[in-house]
């Protein structure tokens, strides 16, 4: 095992737990921190896999901005109170893990995919153009040519969002 | 070459989302899971990313956008919804019923 | 072609220029009495000046085959190709001088007749669009275009038999004629797909040209085609089985009857016979069947016409049975003898019914003068009319005696050549003596019945009562100019065709060579000798002299009494005036079962429980029981969505991996 695999182990691990207590725990704003912890890991995980950039906009986007809102929203409807549970009963417990159970199954019959290897990148090619680009220039050279419409367009949609959210959210317009 | 394991983890954690989104009834964490399995599919894109180019990486960058606008106006509507009901217990909620 | 027969289609586009004005002029309810006088009659004085020129230029030219003058592609469909065609022979233009001579003529006594209606404007236009249509079948290149004609005159007969549609009883009587139509029509439509299937052409000369290949002489094709279309021609002819309408149809305005219900559209099946003589001599069983339906519905058509009392019932039924005549004579072969008495008597019918609507117009004006009620066309009110109308009296004579059949009148020599024709054949078959004896009945029939009503009309003592005589005066010049050019023709119509014995004979007979010489091959060759012509002319005229001596021995107009006194008739008598309870038995046997099963069992049954109730309604509430199942699918509650989405989500996965694990 070399050690970017212990490395990968540990952090997936890490990410697995922290999901679990995620989806588990009674107190939303635990269930929020222990995402947050996961969001780490996997951030962690995206530079393991040469996603330098993308592994910093998690932690920044995800980690610090989203997760932000949530707690927010949170404490502004005051759900942080102890209310009792809000999670189903045993049967339905059961029943939801089995289909959890199975779901996951399923998705690890997809995960053993390999790639065609007529488009398989030789080993390190990753690494290698973010030695040199940097890891901003690594993805945004594509960003920028190849995806520039997309990226406009995500643009408005997010000036569409703002919009929305203070429509909604909004007592009186 | 972590592209199998990476896959196998993004499983485990849709897997777990989505388990979470069955058996919650509080909007906040419903959503809080949708953010998992959200994540547990950019886990996938990166994987792939490493092995065919820099594309999955972009998308990637796209959900996230995609995931920013959509906390925002979800919680927006969940904050008009509290303002309504006075609850987000997602049972008391069914305007959908035919 | 002759320039002059190029101008064929303006014959057509004339009375169709006259619907058009006059039906935007009534639909716009216009005042313009003397616009729609000028439109609808200069229409047909234009139309009849260029049918001339188009008869002229024909007859200056070689007539060696039709001349088709193709206007556009009307309907190409695969091997089906079919133009709006016009087609200028001997017989559709002989047909085109009918046609619009007489309708010119009609139009004018329209002015005088129906001058005080309000739908004035309304019934010209309808009377330019029936000539219009009546020319469009006559000049028809091709089967589809003759059919549109077929029904376009349909469709006018039905619109003025109903003019006056408040009154329900005319209303109906328009579609008594309609649906009856329909029954002959079926039979036409009918037979032009088995001529499609069978010749793979539809054209009047291609059809008649590869006849003689694509069927075998009396073959079984060829017969049911040729009876189809003789189906047709009894729905527009009123024979027997489908006579019961043109006698209803007389509810129409007069001059109408005398257009459409004697004249024109009721000779068009006798017309259509005449121009497919190839189709019906190659069937002999087909062609014994027109001669024996006809002399059957002339005999049977006159003995009703015996006891009418209404003076329009005697001339319909009178129609009928003439029209009888005319199929007997196509029927054996005669074909230019058909269309020969087919002119003629659209002279002399024509005038009859003019002459009946002057008098009918005279006896209206009388009664609505006194604000009596009684009724104009009832033969019982009037009597002695001679004194007050002497010009109408005088010409109806002159017709009376060309329908009789008096020698040197028009019908006598019509109804001769018929009658000849037929006997010639009776050396074939006894069964054609049988037919002309049935003939010679009903002519001493045509005379008793023409006779009677001239009697009682016009004869004896005026029944009609002692302050309407002062309001009796004839008609207009506008009315009798019209009766004066139809009595003309009357008696010198018969001029175009004497008979072989006379010189100068067979002018007609010629005329038509180049459009009957197809059939001839296929027909026997008939030659009456010149005796026994004579003795047939003989004979006919002493049966005419008997029919009429007869009813003016017989009959006492002074004994007659007016038709609110008269005594109620029995016996034959009774049997008669109620025409052989005919309308009774098909009220009986046909309509009353059709009306049941409709009711009880396609109404009830079929629309109201299996259409409505399983198509209609049933599909309804089967979408209203699945909507309400959806509906019970969505609750509302988040958790059965994602429920039903992650079940749904694992189905796809399974079929994304293929079923491994």
């Amino acid at each position: 095992m070399s050690q970017t695999e212990a490395v990968f182990w540990f952090f997936a691990a890490v990410s697995v737990i922290s999901a679990f207590l995620c989806i588990t725990r009674r107190n939303p704003v635990a269930s929020a921190l222990w995402l947050v912890n996961t969001l780490f890991a996997l951030a962690a995980i995206f530079i393991l896999l040469d996603a330098h950039f993308i592994g910093a906009l998690q932690v920044l986007v995800y980690a610090g901005a989203i997760m932000v809102l949530f707690l927010f929203v949170i404490m502004l409807l005051n759900l942080g109170r102890d209310t009792g549970t809000d999670m189903l009963g045993w049967a339905g417990r059961i029943v939801m893990l089995a289909v959890g159970a199975l779901l996951a199954t399923e998705l690890l019959v997809l995960a053993r995919v390999v790639p065609d290897q007529r488009f398989v990148l030789p080993a390190g090619t990753l690494a290698r153009i973010t030695e040199e680009q940097g890891a901003v220039g690594a993805i945004a050279a594509p960003l920028f040519r190849d995806y520039l419409i997309p990226f406009e367009i995500t643009s408005v949609l997010l000036l569409a969002a703002v919009v929305g959210a203070v429509v909604l959210a909004k007592r009186r317009l | 070459m972590l592209l199998g394991p990476s896959l196998g983890l993004s499983a485990v954690l849709f897997s777990l989302g989505v388990a979470g989104v069955l058996f919650r009834r509080n909007a906040i964490v419903i959503f809080i899971c949708i953010e998992l399995m959200l994540n547990a599919v950019n886990l996938s894109f990166i994987a792939f990313a490493q092995q065919l180019g820099r594309s999955g990486q972009v998308i990637v960058f796209f959900v996230m956008a995609v995931a920013a606008a959509e906390a925002a106006v979800g919680l927006a509507i969940m904050i008009a919804i509290y303002r309504h009901k006075d609850t987000i217990d997602v049972r008391e909620i069914n305007l959908l019923r035919g | 072609m002759p320039a002059t027969v190029g101008w064929v289609w303006l014959v057509l586009l004339f009375p169709l220029a006259g619907f058009l004005a006059n039906g935007a002029i009534s639909v716009l309810r216009l005042d313009a009495k003397r616009a729609v006088t000028t439109i609808g009659v200069g229409a047909l004085v234009l139309s009849f000046l260029v049918a001339v020129a188009v008869m002229a230029g024909l007859a200056g030219a070689p007539a060696d085959a039709p001349y088709v003058l193709s206007l556009w592609q009307w309907m190409p469909a695969g091997r089906l190709e079919i133009e709006l065609a016009l087609q200028v022979d001997q017989l559709s233009a002989m047909m085109l001088l009918v046609v619009t001579g007489v309708s010119m003529v009609i139009h004018v006594f329209s002015v005088g007749y129906m001058g005080e209606d309000p739908g004035y404007a309304r019934y010209f236009s309808y009377l330019n669009l029936f000539v219009f249509f009546m020319l469009v079948l006559v000049l028809g290149a091709n089967f589809p275009v003759m059919f549109v004609g077929w029904e376009g005159v349909g469709l006018c007969s039905y619109l003025l038999i109903g003019f006056w549609f408040e009154n329900e009883a005319f209303a109906n009587a328009g579609k008594k004629a309609f649906i009856m139509n329909r029954i002959g029509d079926v039979g036409f439509l009918l037979a032009m797909f088995m001529i499609f299937q069978a010749v793979g052409t539809l054209s009047f000369i291609e059809v008649f040209e590869y006849a003689p290949r694509a069927f075998a002489i009396g073959g079984t094709a060829i017969t049911l085609i040729t009876l189809a279309l003789f189906v047709g021609a009894i729905g527009k002819s009123a024979q027997i089985p489908l006579y019961t309408w043109l006698p209803d149809a007389m509810a129409g305005p007069t001059p109408v009857s005398a257009l459409i219900h004697a004249a024109t559209m009721v000779t068009a099946g006798v017309y259509m016979v005449a121009r497919a003589n190839v189709l019906f001599a190659m069937a002999p069983i087909s062609s014994f069947t027109v001669a024996a339906v006809g002399a059957i519905t002339a005999l049977f058509a006159a003995t009703v016409a015996l006891k009418q009392w209404d003076i329009k019932k005697v001339l319909a039924y009178s129609t009928v049975s003439q029209l009888g005549y005319m199929f007997m004579g196509v029927g054996v072969g005669a074909y230019a003898a058909g269309i020969f008495h087919l002119t003629t008597h659209a002279f002399f019918k024509a005038l009859l019914f003019l002459g009946a609507g002057s008098v009918i117009h005279a006896l209206h004006h009388a009664y609505h003068h006194t604000h009596s009620s009684e009724e104009a066309q009832d033969m019982r009110n009037m009597g002695g009319l001679r004194k007050w109308m002497p010009l109408t009296a005088t010409f109806m004579w002159i017709a009376t005696l060309a329908i009789v059949g008096v020698p040197g009148f028009s019908g006598f020599f019509s109804k001769d050549e018929i009658l000849a024709a037929t006997f010639a054949r009776g050396h074939e078959a006894a069964a054609f003596y049988v037919l002309w004896a049935v003939g010679v009945v009903t002519a001493l029939l045509t005379a008793f019945y023409m006779t009677r009503l001239m009697i009682y009309t016009f004869h004896g003592p005026n029944r009609s009562g002692e302050k309407e005589q002062q309001h009796l005066h004839e008609s207009p010049w506008v009315m009798t100019g019209p009766l004066l050019v139809l009595a003309v023709l009357a008696i010198v119509g018969g001029l175009i065709n004497l008979p072989a014995v006379l010189p100068g004979s067979g002018w007609l007979h010629h005329w038509l060579e180049p459009v009957t010489e197809l059939s001839a091959a296929y027909l026997p060759e008939v030659h009456l000798s010149h005796s026994t012509e004579w003795v047939l002319l003989g004979f006919a005229t002493l049966v005419a002299a008997l029919g009429i001596i007869g009813a003016w021995r017989l009959l006492k107009p002074a004994a007659l009494k007016p038709a609110r006194e008269a005594p109620e008739e029995t016996g034959i008598q009774k049997v008669l005036l109620n025409k052989w309870y005919v309308d009774e038995i098909y009220d009986t046997l046909i309509v009353r079962p059709i009306m049941w099963v409709s009711e009880n069992v396609l109404w009830k049954v079929i629309d109201k429980g299996i259409i409505d109730g399983f198509g209609a309604n049933g599909s309804a509430n089967l979408a209203r029981a699945m909507g309400w199942l959806g509906s019970r699918l969505q609750t509302g509650y988040l958790g059965t969505y994602v429920f039903l989405f992650v079940l749904g989500a694992l189905i796809l996965l399974r079929v994304v991996t293929g079923w491994e694990l």
